[in-house]
């Protein structure tokens, strides 16, 4: 899905999100309700890198700083972290460390902050937007991976067959955003009217990290949220 | 004494030299084996700790937590049972109170074989150190290991309070050899040691100032620099707002500089 046919179905024409670049931000308001939202994302299946990590999180304390409390809406579309020397040189894991501590922290200031896939998220440039927010959403035909299965039996160097079999029966190896929502990394997905799913999401996400939780009860993701408990009563 | 090198020790043998001696009580230990459940369907060899010791301790008379990850075990990659032990440690760390928790980083980052799973692992980890900061606990990552500190674990070493390293250590992101493969030896080549090390090294990474010390590859160096990293008056490095805005302007700066140069 493009991110105008989004805005659309999300707010009609009550919003003015700009594209500069790779780049998305902007605010809306969501008509309903009269809740204004503060828009922040990324579009073109964008590379995150060190200047993308740093413009995400400029909007971020801006919006901290001017408008506390309102809620912010992540909008993931990124092919992961920008492979680039330059980058690591810069210190790419330290500029994508602070975008995730400026979201972290307007989450711990009382902003809502719902993350959603709207086209694709991988890995690195994932981790440090959706991934950090009160709650990530995803539409249904967003694609969320860390790796194709190809280039994961390179590495790995196990045979691709075999990869591609288990992906059918266990979601840690597959991409799809139906994996993501079994395993709880993903809350849910928004279908039907968006708008609603907004709402929704900005009543009912939770504060508190229910992922390993959601993955116990789903079945997607069966260990982590055992281990946890193990760890705290040991 | 003669030294000992960090980089060359296991993580347990890491533990043992690196903490008060004989202190160390292991939460989950290998004799219970609570290991990957993904790895056996691909005919892979389990670890009976999935790469990972976490635990109490002792440290210069303070009690902390600690984890260490092992970088000879799928380079310290991080799987559903490796994160959630380090997600349990720190949410421990969060209902316990101890006086810092110590992160003995070695990782390549998300383990592929159980990708999905452990990015989401990697994610929680990430926010499980941050709740454990906002409670004024200190949280500090020693990086040494022949493996570096890359991929989400980089991320989540960045978000720690402090960051001590030897030369030998890296600390990134994407593995020169993931960017040599994506665009080519021009960009990156990952055969020239120097290059890499210029790039993503100790001594690079102190000049930078993205690690707060630099200690000689010797377990004592790095025992005496977290020893001091957790008992100084602001061990704790509280995530505020100005905090933020500082960090923001100098990486800003870095980036507009290096712009400038090329």
């Amino acid at each position: 899905m493009d991110w105008q046919t989004l805005a659309r179905a999300l707010f009609g024409e009550a919003h003015r999100i700009r594209q500069d670049g790779d780049l998305l931000s902007g605010e809306a308001v969501i008509e309903e309700t009269g809740e204004p939202l503060g828009i922040v994302g990324t579009t073109n299946h964008a590379p995150i890198g060190v200047a993308l990590a740093l413009a995400q999180a400029r909007i971020v304390l801006d919006t901290i700083a001017k408008y506390p409390g309102r809620s912010i809406l992540l909008l993931v579309d990124t092919q992961g972290q920008q492979l680039r020397r330059q980058d690591e040189l810069l210190g790419i894991n330290r500029a994508m460390a602070h975008l995730g501590c400026c979201i972290d922290l307007a989450r711990r200031r009382g902003h809502r902050v719902i993350g959603l896939v709207y086209d694709q998220a991988l890995s690195g440039g994932f981790i440090t937007s959706g991934l950090i927010a009160d709650a990530c959403y995803a539409v249904p035909e967003a694609e969320i991976r860390v790796m194709r299965i190809p280039a994961m039996a390179r590495v790995t160097k196990l045979p691709e067959g075999l990869l591609t079999e288990l992906s059918k029966s266990n979601p840690v190896f597959a991409p799809g955003v139906g994996n993501y929502v079994a395993m709880g990394g993903v809350r849910s997905l928004w279908q039907g009217d968006l708008r609603a799913c907004l709402i929704d999401a900005l009543e009912s996400a939770p504060t508190t990290d229910e992922r390993a939780r959601d993955g116990f009860a789903r079945g997607g993701r069966r260990l982590a949220h055992r281990v946890i408990d193990e760890v705290l009563a040991a | 004494m003669s030294a000992t090198s960090y980089a060359e020790c296991s993580a347990r043998q890491r533990l043992a030299l690196l903490l008060d001696a004989g202190s160390f009580e292991e939460w989950l230990p290998p004799a219970m084996r609570v290991m990957s459940p993904h790895l056996a369907q691909l005919s892979v060899p389990c670890a009976f700790d999935d790469g990972i010791a976490i635990g109490r301790a002792r440290l210069g008379g303070h009690e902390i937590f600690v984890a260490a990850q092992e970088g000879e075990f799928m380079g310290g990659g991080v799987g559903e049972v490796h994160g959630a032990k380090l997600t349990g440690l720190l949410m421990r760390a969060l209902r316990d109170k101890p006086a810092a928790v110590l992160l003995l980083a070695e990782s390549g980052g998300v383990r592929l074989h159980e990708a999905n799973a452990g990015l989401i692992a990697v994610s929680e980890v990430m926010r499980a150190v941050l709740d454990v900061r906002a409670a004024g606990i200190p949280v500090v990552s020693l990086i040494g290991g022949s493996n570096g500190c890359f991929g989400g674990m980089g991320i989540v070493a960045r978000c720690t309070d402090r960051i001590v390293m030897s030369e030998t250590g890296r600390l990134s992101m994407s593995g020169p050899e993931v960017i040599e493969a994506s665009h080519g030896v021009e960009e990156f080549d990952s055969k020239d040691r120097a290059l890499v090390w210029r790039t993503t090294g100790g001594k690079h990474r102190f000049a930078a100032g993205d690690c707060d010390e630099l200690v000689d590859d010797d377990v004592q160096a790095f025992r005496n620099a977290a020893i001091a990293a957790i008992s100084r008056a602001d061990a704790s490095r509280p995530v505020v707002l100005d905090a933020l805005e500082f960090e923001h302007a100098m990486l800003s700066d870095r980036l507009e500089t290096a712009a400038l140069a090329a």
